[in-house]
């Protein structure tokens, strides 16, 4: 192709573009609506994923060991389950700490009370491992695995915690996907629509056209372009302003919300738009290449 | 040189009944020859010109143009041998947000000239046609006359060596008419072919050339340096 046939289809996408300004305009404002959102809900799901991740690993599985057990015994029972495969780490936790954590929880308030079991801790069998998974939907299936483990008495673990967590992770995970695809299918149609009103704008151009003898490809090359072009300005329009209002929302949980930054801390900027710049783009021009193509198959045949 | 070979053309779509629009055409239009083709409503002379534009595919028979079958030709090669071809239409198909050199450059532009050659090309037709000083002017100012000259110069800017032109003077007053005809006689003596669909009895007898009388789809007189035909 030569390089002035490119630069006509280019000129003739951004002419029809200011020709039907007001078409155009709702295009990119419809699609820049649809991205936004998408934005909004890819930067909610990955957020609420990272603080479910956060607060999946402070959800763990505690076991104790058979009375009279050796610590070494139990060092090389950690050792086993902190080689199998999903165990994001593992912590002990001696029959002594135990004791001084049950102390700090329980007698703070009247220490006096516990000088009574100075010299003997009533927790001595109660060493235990706290062990955290990678992910919680394979808690079921490794608390099976411990109740079978030689050596240990007792495996505690929150089943409602875990289910409760997972199930929130992929309802969001589902929501969004189904609403991102809806506004997706919108955008499709609108520009396309777009598309086909330049089309019947241009009807006496491109009969013009025909009768001249332009090429295919030259008649509809600018409809491509036109719904790249929307495709672009509807993409880089909402990232620009999400990006402005993450960042943002960023310092303001930092600054004002540092209370709750155990629970509530968001993905720092870079790190979201590392996969949210290149997917939004990608589905402003998907979604102008797919809406045009679709529109001058139905309205532009050959 | 044109060549109709037996054919025939057989409308199915608007109507229930089959409509035959041309009926076992036979013809032969030779290279640099001017020649009418008149006939009633309905006679089949604009589905002729559509046959030529390949805007219309023949139910039977063969086209040749410039010794190319074009009822065998492939669509993607359809653009191509269209701009061997000029075309001029009663209603003139100018655009109306183009001014005359936009309009007449347009037609070089989509079939990806370059604009060197443009800006040579466009003054030269329009200097031909009569149009030099009116090459800012939008369609809306011109005249009939000057738009059909404008449509001319269009047809003409690519070098076509067959310019078809239907009904050129259908919306003009005998005096515009007549200068469109001698325009186009003008563009005939360089040498291109030009086919010319009419109405206009005045004009076809005044001009003495090959008159190509068609009814019901066929041609029923073909003679040359001769005046419009009365066919009933």
């Amino acid at each position: 192709m030569r390089i002035s046939t490119l630069w006509y289809c280019i000129r003739q996408g951004f002419h029809s573009i200011r020709k039907n300004k007001l078409f155009s305009l709702a295009s990119v404002g419809t699609m820049a609506i649809c991205i936004f959102l998408f934005c909004i809900f890819y930067a909610m799901v990955t957020n609420v994923q990272f603080m479910v991740r956060n607060l999946e690993n402070t959800v763990g599985v505690t076991v104790f060991f058979d009375e009279g057990i050796s610590e070494e015994e139990i060092f090389a029972i950690g050792d086993v389950i902190g080689a199998r495969e999903g165990v994001a780490g593992l912590n002990y936790i001696s029959a002594e700490e135990a004791w001084e954590t049950y102390q700090k929880d329980y007698f703070h308030e009247a220490p006096e009370l516990a000088e009574g079991f100075a010299k003997d801790n009533p927790l001595a069998n109660c060493a235990s491992y706290e062990i955290y998974l990678e992910d919680l939907a394979d808690q079921d299936a490794f608390v099976e695995y411990l109740k079978n483990v030689d050596g240990i008495r007792r495996v505690n673990y929150s089943k409602i915690a875990a289910d409760g967590l997972s199930g929130i992770n992929n309802l969001v995970g589902y929501v969004s996907m189904a609403i991102i695809l809806i506004l997706l299918a919108v955008a499709v149609f609108l520009i396309s629509n777009t598309i086909a009103i330049t089309i019947s704008a241009r009807k006496e151009e491109i009969r013009i056209m025909r009768m001249i003898g332009a090429t295919n490809f030259l008649i509809r090359a600018p409809f491509v372009v036109e719904g790249l072009i929307i495709g672009a300005f509807g993409a880089g329009i909402p990232l620009t302003v999400v990006y402005y209002a993450y960042g943002y929302a960023v310092r303001f949980c930092l600054s004002r919300l540092s209370i709750l930054s155990r629970i509530l801390t968001l993905l720092p900027v870079g790190q979201v738009f590392r996969v949210l710049v290149p997917v939004s783009l990608g589905l402003g021009l998907g979604i102008g290449l797919f809406g045009s193509i679709f529109s001058i198959r139905k309205h532009l045949k050959a | 040189m044109i060549i109709f070979e037996h054919v025939s053309k057989t409308y199915d779509k608007a109507t229930d009944r089959e409509t035959k629009a041309v009926r076992d055409l036979n013809l032969k239009i030779e290279k640099g020859e001017f020649v009418f083709i008149v006939g009633n409503s309905g006679s089949g002379k604009t589905t002729l010109i559509r046959l030529l534009l390949k805007e219309i595919e023949a139910t039977s028979g063969r086209i040749r143009v410039n010794g190319i079958d074009i009822t065998k030709m492939k669509r993607k090669m359809v653009p191509r041998y269209r701009r061997h071809l000029g075309v001029v239409f009663q209603d003139f198909r100018l655009l109306k947000d183009k001014n005359v050199y936009e309009n007449v450059a347009f037609a070089q532009r989509v079939v990806v000239t370059p604009t060197r050659e443009i800006r040579k090309r466009v003054p030269e037709v329009l200097a031909m046609v009569g149009l030099s000083s009116k090459y800012k002017s939008m369609p809306n100012q011109l005249s009939g006359g000057e738009q059909q000259r404008v449509a001319i110069a269009r047809a003409l800017v690519n070098h076509p060596e067959i310019l078809l032109a239907d009904e050129p003077t259908g919306n003009m007053d005998p005096g515009n008419a007549w200068q469109i005809m001698k325009l186009l006689e003008e563009i005939n003596q360089t040498g291109t072919t030009v086919v010319v669909v009419t109405h206009s009895k005045e004009i076809v007898d005044r001009m003495k050339k090959r008159v190509i009388t068609m009814k019901r789809g066929e041609v029923v007189t073909d003679r040359e340096e001769s005046g419009y035909e009365n066919e009933d």
